[in-house]
């Protein structure tokens, strides 16, 4: 089977997560580098490409144009839609952040075809013919497959799936494509975050606090274990309803679904939203008074205290065993 | 100006999903059904929107089973002017390409100037209904919004990214939004707005009635969900209690470097 890998860059920084989806892509094509070809869409990015060298692929298609320096929608869809009718893949694969679950909805439905969003786990049966994703943010997993013979899309969850060197000499091709300059939907500006920190969705660690924070200054004890082990805040949605933290912070159904190697829950009980968003985390570490907190059931290791004593040893702690 | 809600339902975030015994779907007996909690957000904005430019009207429309229309009553007793639902009767497991075809159909026969959605569903979590639907009208479209100011016939729109940046879009009208949590703070529905709801107008048509020819609904490779599994259970982990904080703190720690290994 050929895959195309839509290989997403950000600022000139290709994303650890394309070589994920590239190491899949030769999964999938049976290691046939010459059937796997990747496609990198910005300005001045022809350098990332000996970035993904020996990685699956024997070709990495380049669409560079100052329209391409920022994301746009509609120009990344055009050109990747030019490097599909190029290379005439089986597959097109790509990984779920907010840029491919952007894209790869507008790509397939121009293609008339079908897209599984999100897998966990591949269906190899013949090629590619589905797999598995996470739904009601992960309390059910869905077994899907494409139905037809035609093109199929698919986006990868991040931190999922291993990236392995193999072959492929993923040498740079430059791919024809002009700027379409929609005037219909432009792109002003992108706002720096208030913080450097790394998002809930990618972060290998997270500290979370819930509704027994009892106000938002009470979060910098979370803050200060975080900074020690450069972990990411969280927060449950009760805390976010109450106002102690924002809403980028939510873990949960209606919030962030994250997956990260070890996840520390600190005042939170463990209603079911939040557990569904949570659960596939490595490592759970409960703080809780409630010794019968359903948030115990999915620890891997349970406190029962108060997490005002208990966070700043903890704090302590990690200080120490990481000197 | 004519401003259009995309609605579906789906199971209350606290429901606990259980899959039928054939694997092959998830069990509706039991389970209470709410709006899709960020199609909330986009009715909100809907509301918004016309109160701010002083007239207009708001229509939700769905495409689902007739036990949606409840769902759809809620909108109006938030304020929306009138409902309609486009019955998926044998397209029940149909994918997101052929729901978005629906409803795009239904969108060029409405014609309004702004549609919104919520960013995502929180059954199928696929994110993908909405962008679809404004790739098959060639709308541009901004999901996962968190801001939106309309001026005549352009919008200004925020939409979140990875490490809290936000992207700010200048769109042409008529564009298709997904709105996100940030949105907005939607109101309940009154008791006089309930009472109001069931007299607003509603309709209730087939994907016949608004020009699809379900024959030709196939897209050249539809998905399908073959069976659901629930996830494994944990095994049980270790809880320690009734020890000083100090201590049980330090094992946690230590196990965490030499069980878990994960510092």
């Amino acid at each position: 089977m050929k895959v195309l890998v839509f290989l997403e860059q950000r600022e000139g920084k290709l994303k650890s997560s394309a070589l994920e989806a590239l190491t899949t892509a030769s999964k999938i094509s049976g290691g046939q580098a010459a059937n796997v070809a990747g496609l990198i869409v910005g300005n001045q990015v022809e350098g990332l490409v000996s970035e993904v060298k020996g990685y699956g692929a024997d070709s990495v298609f380049v669409a560079q144009s100052a329209e391409f320096e920022k994301f746009n929608v509609l120009e990344y869809a055009a050109a990747t839609k030019a490097a599909i009718d190029e290379f005439k893949p089986d597959v097109v694969l790509g990984i779920a952040s907010p840029m491919g679950r952007d894209l790869f909805p507008r790509v397939a439905a121009r293609c008339n075809a079908g897209l599984i969003t999100d897998l966990v786990d591949l269906d190899l049966d013949g090629g590619f013919s589905g797999g598995t994703k996470p739904m009601y943010a992960g309390k059910v997993l869905a077994k899907i497959a494409f139905q037809g013979d035609g093109i199929k899309f698919a986006t990868l969850r991040p931190n999922v799936f291993p990236s392995e060197e193999s072959s492929g000499n993923a040498e740079a091709k430059a791919l024809n494509v002009s700027p379409i300059q929609d005037q219909n939907l432009k792109l002003a500006e992108i706002r720096k975050g208030k913080s450097d920190k790394q998002d809930l969705t990618e972060a290998t660690r997270i500290i979370s606090g819930g509704r027994a924070m009892g106000n938002a200054d009470n979060f910098k004890v979370l803050h200060d274990c975080a900074e020690v082990v450069s972990a990411t805040v969280g927060a449950s949605r009760a805390a976010v309803d109450s106002g102690y933290a924002g809403h980028d912070m939510q873990v949960g159904q209606t919030g962030k679904t994250v997956n990260p190697s070890l996840y520390v829950a600190c005042g939170i009980s463990g209603s079911i939203q939040h557990m569904a968003g949570m659960r596939t985390s490595k490592v759970i570490v409960a703080i809780n008074t409630d010794p019968d907190a359903p948030i115990f059931s999915i620890a891997d290791y349970g406190i029962v205290a108060d997490l005002f004593e208990a966070v700043p040893i903890l704090t302590d702690k990690f200080k120490e065993i990481l000197s | 100006m004519k401003i259009l809600v995309l609605l579906k339902q789906t199971p209350d975030t606290e429901a606990k999903i259980q899959i039928s015994a054939n694997g092959k779907e998830i069990e509706s007996s039991g389970v209470k059904y709410i709006v899709n909690p960020y199609d909330e957000f986009a009715i909100e904005e809907a509301l918004l929107i016309k109160k701010k430019l002083g007239s207009g009207e708001v229509v939700i429309a769905s495409f689902g089973s007739s036990d949606v229309k409840e769902r759809i009553l809620r909108g109006l007793a938030m304020g929306a002017d009138r409902g309609l639902l486009i019955s998926n009767e044998g397209l029940e497991q149909c994918d997101g390409l052929t729901v978005a075809k629906v409803l795009s159909a239904c969108i060029k026969q409405e014609e309004p100037q702004i549609v919104l959605c919520g960013k995502q569903g929180i059954d199928d979590d696929n994110m993908h209904v909405g962008t679809m639907t404004a790739e098959l009208l060639s709308w541009p479209h901004v999901n996962v919004v968190t801001k939106l100011e309309v001026n005549g016939d352009t919008a200004k729109v925020e939409r979140e990214i990875e490490g809290g940046q936000v992207e700010v879009y200048d769109v042409k009208l008529p564009a298709v939004f997904g709105a996100h949590k940030a949105l907005n703070t939607p109101r309940y529905a009154s008791l006089p707005g309930i009472m109001k709801a069931k007299r607003k107008p509603f309709d209730q048509k087939t994907p016949g009635d608004i020009g699809v020819d379900v024959g030709q609904l196939k897209s050249e490779n539809a998905t399908v969900v073959d069976s659901y599994s629930l996830p494994p259970e944990k095994p049980a982990g270790k809880l320690f209690k009734d020890e000083p904080v100090e201590e049980m703190v330090s094992k946690v720690v230590k196990l965490l470097r030499e069980e878990a290994k994960v510092l």
